[in-house]
């Protein structure tokens, strides 16, 4: 077996350039992803009627299906049933698709770790008069958070991995370079494995950025 | 004037008030005491609709409120003319001392941050604890906790502070520096209702200590009476308990 280690030198900065596609489609979507996961969360642990119910058919949904079918279900199936989606672009359908799939599961995550916050700091902040949802967003979510948070990032990392998804869609991503790449050049070794190199990079970074995250949001914590 | 009104409340089938009534003049320091399990702590949280009663009718501040079936603006409304400080200090465990404080001021007084922090401090320095500004909760002793908890609900300039059993958690060492933010309290003449087993505090600075068993008040007066000529034998007995050296 022979590396054609000089082609992975110079492919490795061409897919470098399509990172920053793949970081925005997974930061996006993983923001959003937070946003309606908290709220997803909230009405959870509220058990608001109506809204319950239909949460959990949401959740359950999402969690039931596999991603892929999901992504092809946006991109190629609701457009034939929804008029206004005709114009919807690979990246959008991408990060439509993620942002649903993953809030499903940081939902059951985020609310566990709700739960978790103890009575009394929610006696204290309704004390004080705060409204059911200034004591949500100011005392119970930023303790959940810090409890929730080292899974959180392991699904980012996930939602990240997730993204190569996109080339599927005809989204050139990262992964849809490989794709071309490695057709034209038949180095198919070489191209995925310069591809995994760079994910695991990317990865390796964030837990890195995760572990001080953790201490940062740890220090009201610490003596 | 507070004037509270037959308030009952009931876990289940189990009554822990049974028609409380109770008026509290402006300025005055109540404190009440009682057997374990008496419903001490369910008063206190009923007057801030901590627990929802069954019945009650309260007047505070200009305030009148059917205390069963408020709304949530009343319930607001009451909460914001009265401050609990917790047996266990329930600080924000994810603010540090001067945001415990600041944070009624900015959240729910809408003051501007600058102004929040500034009036945080003076209490925080009225509470010995200027140097501790920045501190978590975590990295303070239950006396500096409980100290901050008493500035927390400080900074509500609140018609009523409720406190219940503010030194029952706290190491012996530090029940006497929490004591003392209380009796400044007090001597400032704070409107208080507190629940105590320190029956110094009770002597020196109430103008009437509340017994409390079963759901009802049994006696009340001032501690120069209450302490010594209790009429009641259920008084008697529960003060020789807690007042082992006294002759009641
Ligand atoms: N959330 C609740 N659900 C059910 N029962 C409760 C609840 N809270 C209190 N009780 C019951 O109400 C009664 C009064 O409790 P409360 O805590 O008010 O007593 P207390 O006088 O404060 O006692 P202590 O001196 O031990 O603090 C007790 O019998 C208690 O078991
Ligand atoms: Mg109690």
């Amino acid at each position: 077996m022979s590396l054609d280690f000089d082609y992975m030198l110079v492919l490795a900065p061409i897919l470098l350039g399509y990172l920053p596609l793949t970081l925005q489609m997974a930061t996006i979507a993983m923001a959003l992803a937070l946003v309606l996961a908290s709220l997803l969360a909230i009405v959870r642990v509220l058990r608001t009627p109506v809204l319950y119910q239909a949460t959990g058919l949401f959740i359950s949904f999402f969690r039931g299906t596999p991603l892929l079918v999901q992504l092809f279900l946006f991109y190629y199936g609701l457009p034939q049933v929804l008029s206004f989606m005709t114009r919807i672009d690979g990246v959008t359908a991408a990060v439509m698709g993620l942002t649903l799939h993953f809030s499903a599961y940081m939902a059951e995550s985020i609310r566990a770790a709700i739960v978790g916050v103890d009575r009394s700091q929610t006696d204290a902040a309704l004390s004080i008069g705060m409204t059911q949802a200034q004591m949500m967003r100011r005392i119970v979510l930023p303790q959940a958070v810090r409890v929730a948070l080292p899974t959180l990032v392991n699904y980012f990392i996930d939602m990240i991995k997730s993204t190569s998804l996109a080339f599927t869609l005809g989204v050139t991503e990262m992964m849809g370079a490989t794709q071309k790449e490695a057709a034209s050049s038949f180095l198919y070794f070489e191209a995925f494995l310069t591809v995994a190199v760079i994910y695991w990079v990317v990865v390796e970074t964030l837990s890195f950025v995760q572990r001080r995250l953790e201490r940062w949001l740890g220090r009201a914590y610490r003596r | 004037m507070i004037e509270l009104r037959g308030l009952t409340k009931r876990f289940g089938a189990n009554t822990v008030l049974d028609g409380i009534d109770l008026d509290i003049a402006e300025g005055e320091i109540v404190v009440v005491i009682g057997p374990s399990g008496t419903g001490k702590s369910t008063l206190l949280r009923c007057f801030n609709l901590l627990e929802r009663p069954d019945a009650g009718r309260l007047t505070i501040d200009g305030l009148t409120l059917d205390l069963a079936h408020c709304d949530r603006r009343q319930a607001l409304a009451l909460r914001r003319r009265t401050a609990f400080v917790f047996q266990n200090y329930a600080l924000f465990a994810n603010k540090n001392a001067l945001d415990n404080i600041a944070e009624r001021l900015i959240i729910v007084d809408r003051l501007p941050k600058r102004e929040a922090h500034a009036r945080a401090r003076e209490i925080l320095a009225r509470v010995g604890l200027a140097n501790r500004e920045t501190s978590y909760p975590s990295a303070l002793s239950g006396g500096q906790q409980q100290r901050i908890g008493i500035g927390r609900a400080m900074a509500a300039n609140a018609a009523l502070m409720l406190f219940d059993e503010p030194t029952s958690a706290l190491d012996p060492e530090w029940v006497d520096e929490v004591l003392a933010v209380m009796k400044d309290l007090a001597l400032a003449r704070q409107t208080m209702l507190v629940v105590t087993h320190e029956m110094r505090f009770a002597r020196d600075l109430a103008d009437r200590v509340i017994f409390m068993e079963g759901g009802r008040i049994v006696e009340q007066g001032p501690p120069s009476e209450l302490f010594t000529r209790p009429a009641d034998p259920r008084t008697r007995a529960f003060l020789r308990k807690v007042l082992p050296d006294a002759e009641v």
